[in-house]
């Protein structure tokens, strides 16, 4: 059994000058390895339970511990092993893909900086490469990003967020906005990618159907966990319900 | 620290890039300083050139230049604030790198991006006939230089204490207005009221004109009319200042951000 990728406990959050908790006394484990999903309504609090697991936000009380580092105090080492799909999309428009990977290849200290292009690490051009032949934009890798249809900026995240190898993916409502078969496109290249490097993935989403394959799913509502298990189980405790839809209804409509 | 010295120079890299790719925002950086350099420069030279004793065209210039490094600068940081909105800034914010880095690059980025514009400065008033020596060349770059500096800081420490583009849309003038006069920018300060001569001393852009005239006149006879303290002063001030800038603005920046 190996070491938790996200310890969480008695987690709370108030906003200054806000009367109530947006997040209020979370706790959750998730594995390493694992597929993570948190459900709830707008306003539930999961991009702010989100936000504190990648330290842009200070907690007001609690712990948080992702990849074995403390949220409070070990700030860059849990950036470092993270990676993150915001809810908006948080490419600079006026870049080029290649100029967005490249910007976050030397934050990341993958690749060293050098002015140009053509003098990058060979190892890094062989990367970019790679990642435009795996996206299929061999000729758009050069083109400004505000070019691109929404399914392609997305993924040319997911790929940027995972340069530097993160041991755990946060994906804030990733497919939000997106036509079908750019979800179903982006699902699939999700699950190789966790194949492949065994990432643990924790995602938020309004697309039920996205959090059936989840090993775990935590219901959230104004701020507390309402409902925690495997979709199997979670089904199961809401009248054998047949779809995770139906049990998320159903559990939610009772805790009101 | 080579990763720290890397994302500065790749941050400020992507300011140049996207100024020049924004080729009206350069044209429209250039009215300004060419307004203020011709036509009041010029005109104010007609009117009190001979009873000044020094040339009017020249002392506008120099003070023009300084306060537009200062100045692009400045909005430069506080743009950051735009990225904040095109949620851009959280790509840069969740990387492992320090605050202090991201902030040393955006100063930077913001100070290439005003040089284009410097330099076009500097060519019109050649054109307007200012005596430009390689040694006040020279003297133009290191202040130019110095004013940028400071105007960055002085954007980080605005931008710490602004909740969003709005605010800043409608502080930034206030902050900027009151300094083009207590600066002497194209007023010379002789004798101010006690009050305005307080106002003038806390005004930072004062400090970037003051060095820019302290090293651009050194060595000719006007310098005894148009600067008011002697350039290592300013310096000692403007460093100082600097320090206390970027420390407490980058702090509260930090704070205010994940403090919300």
């Amino acid at each position: 059994m190996s070491l938790p990728a996200i310890v969480v406990g008695g987690l709370v959050k108030r906003y200054r000058g806000a009367d109530r908790n947006a997040v209020d006394g979370i706790s959750f484990t998730v594995g390493s390895g694992s597929f993570f999903t948190l459900l709830g309504p707008n306003g539930a609090g999961k991009t702010t339970t989100l936000s504190i697991l990648t330290t842009i936000l200070a907690p007001t009380s609690g712990m948080a511990h992702v990849a074995g580092h403390d949220v409070r105090t070990e700030q860059s080492a849990v950036r470092r092993s993270v990676g993150i799909i915001f809810q908006n999309p948080s490419l600079d428009q006026n870049l080029t893909a290649e100029e967005n990977i490249r910007l976050h290849a030397v934050m990341y200290g993958i690749t060293p900086y050098r002015p140009l292009y053509r003098l990058m690490a060979a190892e890094y051009r062989a990367r970019v490469a790679e990642l435009a032949g795996l996206l299929g934009i061999e000729r758009e890798m050069f083109q400004p990003v505000r070019t691109f249809s929404g399914g392609m900026k997305r993924k040319l995240e997911i790929v940027r967020s995972l340069m530097h190898r993160p041991s755990v993916l946060f994906l804030d409502e990733p497919t939000a906005g997106l036509d079908p078969a750019s979800r179903r496109a982006l699902w699939q290249y999700l699950r190789e990618t966790r194949e492949r490097s065994g990432t643990t993935l924790l995602l938020t989403t309004h697309y039920l159907e996205e959090a059936e394959d989840a090993d775990e799913v935590c219901i959230m509502d104004k701020g507390r966990i309402v409902a925690q298990g495997s979709p199997a189980q979670l089904k199961g405790t809401a009248g054998s319900a047949v779809k995770l839809e139906d049990a998320y209804l159903r559990i939610l409509a009772g805790a009101e | 620290m080579t990763r720290e010295l890397a994302a500065v120079l790749m941050l400020a890299q992507r300011d140049l890039t996207k100024l020049l790719r924004d080729r009206a925002r350069l044209v429209s950086e250039l009215v300004f300083p060419i307004i203020f350099i011709g036509i009041l420069g010029s005109s104010l030279q007609s009117t009190f050139g001979k009873a000044l004793g020094y040339d009017f065209v020249t002392f506008t210039f120099t003070g023009v230049f300084a306060m537009t490094l200062f100045q692009t600068a400045a909005q430069g940081v506080i743009s950051l604030i735009d990225d904040r909105e095109n949620d851009f800034a959280q790509e840069i914010f969740v990387s492992p790198v320090s605050r202090y880095t991201i902030i040393a690059g955006k100063i930077l980025g913001e100070t290439l991006v005003a040089s284009p514009v410097a330099i076009g400065i500097v060519v019109f008033a050649g054109l307007l006939g200012v005596p430009l020596a390689p040694e006040r060349i020279a003297a133009l770059a290191v202040g130019g230089l110095v004013a940028a500096f400071f105007g960055g800081s002085f954007g980080v420490l605005v931008l710490a204490n602004l909740p969003n583009r709005r605010a800043a849309q409608n502080v930034f003038p206030f902050l900027m207005l009151p300094q083009y006069f207590l600066s002497g920018i194209f007023n010379p300060i002789v004798a101010l009221p006690w009050y305005l001569d307080v106002a003038s001393r806390i005004s930072p852009i004062r400090y970037a004109v003051d060095l820019v005239r302290g090293l651009f006149y050194r060595g000719s006879p006007e310098y005894r009319d148009v600067v008011l303290q002697e350039p290592p002063t300013v310096i000692a001030i403007v460093a100082a200042t600097f320090v206390a800038f970027l420390v407490a603005g980058t702090a509260l920046f930090v704070r205010r951000e994940r403090e919300r």
